[in-house]
């Protein structure tokens, strides 16, 4: 009986969600406020019986229940417990369920979070939250049922899941991902909101900022885990490939990267109002593609599950709904809303106009490089791969170019700023980035790499410019610690933001110019020189896991005849599904150079093909990530969006402090 | 002009010559860098050409598969059952390469119509079929029946 609760759970749950679309939107229009008030309590509920159901899936693939079409794809009774917990949303279904969930988790935040918001806005917000939720439960009840049975001929062990799935990323790599990508829709209700209910004011901008904020954190901590899963998971090293899928997560973080920024603009100063809106309607927009491109199976990637024609047709027309829905409030509303203020050429503004122009070209050549393909296949002309070179050759230099601009931006002022001004704050800076990144080649290779030491100018130059920007506004403070403590969260977040892409920009350029990787033939015995190390491969031995078989191979590596690490890559054969094989490389990880071992395929004489990879600064990327997203959680918790309501409503404010304690 | 207008016109003006460059960046990176895929049947019947950059695929013929005894080179044949390419590759073969399996390689075919792989790409898992050798496969599926239905 269990999966059919978990079913009637979801079909609860799209009634309530069908009810919050409605009810709060006709008091808002009416002006009933009984009515308004019931958004709240719907979202409540609507995440209660989602909850409900996922964790009946949960628990169907916990016990391992093969009646269940799902755990008998994808699970298997040999399956370590935690990989058949994360064996939920390795599936399609799954997934799709763990993706409303989250919506629902956004849904009752908002709910709970919006106590200083008029009752016609939070009304209105979780009202298009319903619509997008009813979007996705008729999906997943529809084409993509969780639940379904097979009550005949039940299997008596399940297919298991995909053994490059196994692993500690896919935990939680997805689950952090969806969090970012569904984040983005609390923006886009804020956006549709405003827009329906003609207040383009500044009061909506402050409303989303920290909403959006989080949203982009998770996104960019999902993006840079899948990132890094792909690094150590699939064996040969690469940790970014340009894959349709990753895209597809790609596009949605530069939109949302530039809808923050345009939101501070929007806020502070009210100008962009209705650019800023069309940016979260983007945004999210390009979620959904990325749902489309990833769930329909018109991609080539490791993230397509196995086609269905009819999915695809669901998610496409929801899209066109959305996109066409949103886009024609827009084409409504926008014209009636005016920036009443102005601005000048050199002013804060104008720097936060060129990121947006920036970031909205580079998401278009990642759009273009990504549908091109399918646009050509779909005419007829010949199927296409774009890979990776014009991927680089296209966002690369845009990149660069946006890291002039950013590191100038902060140090503007709003509104007007004098070119001597900053040009007395910044020329030092701007000169030592460029000297420093001249020389750096020198220190490290025996080969001069332009590209790295372009990539350490601009880097640097965005770390120097935030220094500068730091003395000048503790300049007026009695002492330095005085000063830093005066500055804000929101302040400290853009720093760590800023410092963060370039410590993340630095690790992607240097890890690209000084890798070394050679596939070489090994025997037991056989020594490997590379980049300054001595690769010793000692042989291999079988072993023996809970669901595979397989060889673990040791190599020592060696540094001026000192040992200095033991790796031991294993090469894998899963007993279900045929006996699928897997490669599980070994790390000797560090904050300046990751060795990195894997074996290939075993060869006559106890010989194996080995893959050697010398990877210096790869870790920076990711750290760089992290700190971003570090960054955007500090801002989101800055004071003043607390502040303002203490002066709405005292006791409104002691319930949200109280909830954000709790 | 009205200073918000000229403003707004000059901030168009930037957006287009954003535009205006991505759009030439993008065309030189096309020109060089996207692969056209080519089955098996256009390969042999010499439509696919030579030297340049492009991506074959289909199904490793079963018993093709030859190593090299000391170094990494591997020699195989991939077939969409009507039509056969050689694939000479040196380097590690993707976990799930398998006779009897779809694979995509990108490379350069040489003047002996063998086809020199830099990357071979295997599917991901065992249900999963890589789009481009099923609509090649699907192709010479039909193209067979077609051949063989004057015969019944």
């Amino acid at each position: 009986m269990l999966p059919e609760y978990g079913h009637f759970a979801l079909i609860l749950a799209l009634v309530l969600a069908l009810l919050q679309a409605s009810l709060p939107l006709i008091g808002a229009l009416t002006g009933n406020r009984a009515l308004m008030a019931t958004a709240r309590s719907l979202a409540a509920g609507q995440f209660v019986f989602i909850s409900l159901s996922f964790i009946v899936l949960c628990a169907l693939f916990m016990q391992s229940d093969f009646s269940v079409v799902l755990v008998a794809r994808h699970s298997n009774t040999l399956l370590p417990d935690i990989f058949k917990f994360s064996a939920v949303w390795g599936n399609h279904e799954g997934s799709l369920l763990l993706w409303v969930w989250i919506l629902s988790l956004w849904s009752v935040a908002v709910a709970l979070f919006s106590r200083q918001l008029p009752l016609d806005m939070v009304a209105r917000v979780l009202s298009v939250m319903g619509m997008i939720s009813i979007g996705f439960l008729l999906f997943s009840l529809l084409t993509s049922n969780p639940f379904a049975r097979q009550l005949f001929n039940v299997p008596a062990e399940g297919a298991d899941l995909n053994p490059l799935l196994q692993d500690f990323g896919l935990v939680i790599h997805p689950p952090m991902l969806y969090v970012g990508y569904v984040g983005f829709s609390v923006a886009f209700a804020f956006a549709i909101a405003a827009l329906s209910s003609g207040r383009l004011d500044t009061a909506w901008a402050r409303w989303s900022r920290p909403w959006t904020n989080i949203a982009w954190a998770f996104l960019t901590v999902g993006i840079a885990l899948g990132s890094w899963w792909a690094y150590y998971e699939l064996g040969w090293g690469g940790w970014w490939f340009w894959d349709p899928v990753e895209n597809a997560s790609f596009m949605p973080w530069i939109i949302g990267t530039a809808l923050i920024h345009s939101l501070a603009a929007t806020e502070k100063r009210g100008v962009f109002n209705s650019w800023t809106v069309l940016l979260a309607i983007i945004a999210f927009s390009l979620s959904l593609l990325g749902t489309f491109l990833v769930r329909s199976g018109v991609l080539t990637s490791v993230h397509s599950f196995a086609a269905d024609p009819e999915r695809g047709m669901f998610i496409l027309i929801f899209l066109f709904l959305v996109v066409g829905g949103s886009l024609t409030l827009y084409a409504l509303r926008a014209p009636t809303v005016a920036s009443r203020s102005h601005f000048a050429w050199l002013s804060r503004e104008f720097f936060l106009l060129i990121n947006n122009v920036l970031l909205l070209v580079a998401m278009l050549t990642v759009l273009f490089g990504t549908l091109f393909p399918l646009l050509m296949d779909a005419m007829g002309m010949g199927k296409y791969s774009v890979g990776p070179p014009y991927f680089n050759a296209v966002f690369v230099p845009i990149m660069a170019l946006l890291f002039v601009f950013m590191g100038i931006g902060p140090s503007a002022r709003w509104k007007k700023t004098s070119a001597l001004y900053l040009r007395g704050q910044l020329l030092t800076a701007a000169l030592v980035s460029v000297a420093c990144g001249l020389l750096f080649p020198l220190l490290l290779g025996e080969s001069y790499s332009v590209a790295a030491a372009l990539a350490v100018c601009f880097s640097l130059w965005l770390i120097l410019s935030m220094v500068v920007d730091i003395r000048e506004k503790t300049r007026n403070a009695v002492n330095l610690v005085a000063g830093l403590k005066r500055l804000t969260r929101a302040y400290y977040g853009m720093v760590l933001g800023h410092v963060g892409m370039a410590i993340c920009a630095l690790g992607v350029c240097l890890t690209s110019q000084y890798s070394v990787e050679r596939d070489l033939r090994m025997q037991p015995g056989d020594i490997a020189e590379m980049a300054g190390y001595q690769f010793e491969f000692k042989g291999s031995k079988k072993i023996q896991g809970p669901n595979y078989a397989g060889e673990r191979g040791l190599i020592n590596v060696l540094q001026n005849g000192e040992l200095i690490a033991e790796l031991k890559p294993e090469k894998r054969r899963y007993f279900a599904q045929q006996g699928q094989v897997m490669t599980e490389a070994d790390i000797d990880a560090g904050l300046m150079r990751d060795l990195y071992v894997a074996m290939g395929e075993p060869l006559a004489n106890d010989a194996w093909a080995v893959r050697l990879h010398y990877k210096p600064f790869v870790r920076w990327m990711w750290l760089g990530g992290l700190i971003m997203a570090f960054g955007a959680v500090l801002a989101a918790l800055d004071k003043r969006y607390r502040l303002k309501a203490t002066a709405n409503n005292k006791r409104a404010a002691d319930s949200a402090a109280a909830l954000s304690i709790g | 002009m009205h200073p918000v207008r000229k403003q707004r016109l000059i901030v168009v003006l930037l957006i287009v010559a954003g535009s205006a460059i991505a759009v030439a960046l993008a065309a030189y990176a096309l020109r060089s860098n996207i692969n056209l895929f080519y089955p098996p049947s256009d390969i042999a019947a010499g439509k696919a050409p030579v030297g340049k950059n492009m991506r074959a695929g289909g199904m490793v013929l079963e018993g093709s598969v030859k190593r090299d005894p000391d170094s990494l080179r591997v020699d195989f044949i991939v077939t969409d059952y009507s039509a056969n390419v050689p694939v000479t590759y040196v380097g590690i073969l993707p976990d799930l390469f398998d006779e009897g399996q779809g694979v995509v390689a990108s490379g350069q075919l040489n003047e002996q119509g063998v086809f020199i792989a830099t990357e071979v790409l295997a599917k991901h898992d065992e249900n999963y079929m890589p789009p481009e050798v099923q609509s090649a496969l699907d192709a010479a599926q039909q193209n067979g029946d077609k051949a063989a239905a004057p015969l019944n």
